[in-house]
């Protein structure tokens, strides 16, 4: 199983950490792992994205063209990677900030209100964790145990009281998948 | 130990740390700024020195200075950058330095852009700026492969006296991959007596030059530089051979873009195409006779060179290939990178044509 998975939205969003959490969790699951960032002249409001690849076999290309999975934070990212998402794929859109359906029918559509349910758990920064929660539910590309892991490794000490945030937003994401 | 998740700079810049590098000297440029950075933090820490030079024409020439000192010393760079940067590079060539020079390509020619590309090919292994002579350059497909090969290029410049450039391109250095930092085996060094490090009880000085006013004496010297890249030729050749086994179709790609051509490898498969793959890991010692023997194979119609540039390693594959198998290419520039789907488009298009 391979999954390539196109991760997209505002700087400042957590696009990038999310993508690395998910590779570092793939990682520690033992699976090839490849986390490939959009970079340059991006700032806080700027667009960002990065691909990561998550997969038994040896990872070829580190880029994705055609994805398994989208997971689009705000409009310019639907706008752009709706039409990469591989046909039966899936497309998890940021329906707090994107006031647009999904224009195909070949491919699975989930629409998460990330960041009203970050809200609601006190701090908008936590929307890219509800994403993520709703995206291993759809995906299986990791358990909640190994992010969790991981995120326990990186907030230890002064910071570790952030951990039950992070494990509530991933679960809250998930609930949001039927 | 077990592996962790490293982004390409950083893993490039503990891997010369590993090898015993204790000099860095350096100017910022995008993409490959986390190396300096990273430098910056972990020198210090093992009693090493790390400088942010004014330019990069500084930085070359205090490289300069500290490899004559006989230390392990590296720079890096991203094309431009690397450009400034020949004319310190041909001086450390010619006075016979050791040395690790990083160039993390980007989109050219002049300011260009700073996304990721291959175009700097001619520069790296052609020598880059004036005179005769070569650096050894190495390729790595993966950031694991990367740091095996900084580590290693620190004993092939010690052992032959000459720089070596690690090149790479944005995607290597911007990457994240999981890395392990195995120990690399180290070579049997030659003590460094040429180093100029005071005269330590002996009678004649060490001096460092690379200038030779007598035109018969410049000549020698330059005879002995290439008796030294004949022996480069012979022992230092790494490349690649992926699928080449009935092969109609041989692709040559490095780097980064390799990976991308061994995507488009599977799909032909799945579309009853055989196709291989030669990747140069060295681009200068070239493969050539790798690519001879592929010409000679009957199954091969045709080779495809594949790479983020307007067509630079093409030249190299068609002198191995000797005329013998037509050979194609197929590129993006500027930045942008070639998808699988494109490459088993045109390989498609080649094979169509030559059947």
């Amino acid at each position: 199983m391979t999954h390539q998975i196109i991760m997209a939205g505002f700087g400042g969003q957590g696009v990038m950490s999310m993508g690395k959490i998910l590779a570092e969790a793939g990682l520690k699951e033992g699976k090839n792992v490849s986390w490939l960032p959009s970079y340059g002249p991006e700032m806080r409001g700027g667009t960002a994205n990065c691909s990561v690849i998550i997969s038994d076999e040896p990872i070829g290309a580190p880029t994705v063209t055609e994805a398994t999975t989208a997971i689009v934070m705000n409009r310019p990212s639907l706008d752009k990677f709706e039409k990469d998402v591989l046909p039966g794929g899936h497309l998890l859109i940021n329906s707090s900030l994107i006031d647009r359906k999904a224009t195909r029918d070949d491919i699975n559509v989930y629409y998460i209100p990330a960041n009203e349910i970050a809200d609601e758990l006190g701090t908008g920064k936590i929307a890219n964790m509800v994403m993520l929660g709703a995206f291993i539910k759809v995906t299986n590309a990791a358990k909640e145990d190994t992010i969790m892991e991981y995120i326990a490794e990186v907030f230890s000490g002064k910071n570790a009281d952030i951990i039950p945030l992070n494990k509530e937003a991933l679960k809250r994401g998930a609930d949001c998948i039927k | 130990m077990a592996k962790e998740l490293w982004k390409g700079n950083e893993a490039i810049a503990e891997a010369a740390i590993k090898a015993g590098c204790r000099f860095f000297f350096g100017y910022p440029i995008t993409p490959q700024n986390e190396i300096p950075e990273y430098m910056s933090l972990r020198l210090p820490q093992v009693g090493g020195c790390f400088l942010q030079a004014e330019s990069e024409v500084a930085a070359i020439n205090m490289v300069y200075g500290a490899a004559g000192a006989g230390a392990r010393v590296m720079t890096s760079s991203s094309s431009p950058g690397i450009s400034l940067k020949q004319e310190g590079i041909t001086y450390i060539a010619g006075a016979e330095l050791p040395c690790v020079i990083v160039n993390i390509v980007r989109g050219g020619p002049g300011l260009g852009g700073i996304q990721p590309a291959q175009s700097d090919y001619f520069q790296a292994t052609k020598g880059g700026g004036h005179g005769d002579y070569h650096l050894v350059v190495l390729a790595p497909d993966s950031i694991q492969e990367a740091v095996n090969l900084v580590q290693e290029a620190f004993d092939i410049a010690d052992q032959y006296r000459n720089p070596v450039m690690i090149l790479g391109d944005g995607m290597i250095g911007q990457m994240m991959e999981p890395v392990e930092f195995t120990e690399v085996k180290r070579r049997q060094l030659p003590e460094k007596t040429w180093a100029t490090t005071g005269l330590r009880g002996r009678k004649e000085h060490n001096i460092i030059n690379s200038l030779f006013i007598d035109p018969a004496a410049c000549e020698q010297h330059n005879l002995k530089i290439f008796e030294k890249y004949a022996q480069i030729e012979k022992n230092e050749i790494k490349v690649e051979e992926y699928n080449l086994e009935g092969a109609e179709i041989v692709f040559a790609a490095y780097g980064t873009v390799a990976r991308i051509v061994k995507n488009a490898i599977k799909a032909l498969e799945k579309d009853g195409i055989k196709a291989g793959l030669i990747r140069p890991i060295t681009l200068w010692p070239f493969p050539k006779a790798n690519f001879l023997k592929a010409a000679e194979m009957p199954s091969v119609k045709a080779f495809l060179s594949v790479e983020m540039s307007m067509g630079q390693m093409v030249e190299d594959v068609e002198l191995s290939v000797k005329g013998k198998k037509p050979v194609y290419f197929y590129g993006r520039t500027g930045g942008m990178v070639p998808t699988p789907k494109a490459i088993v488009e045109e390989a498609k298009k080649i094979l169509g044509g030559a059947k």
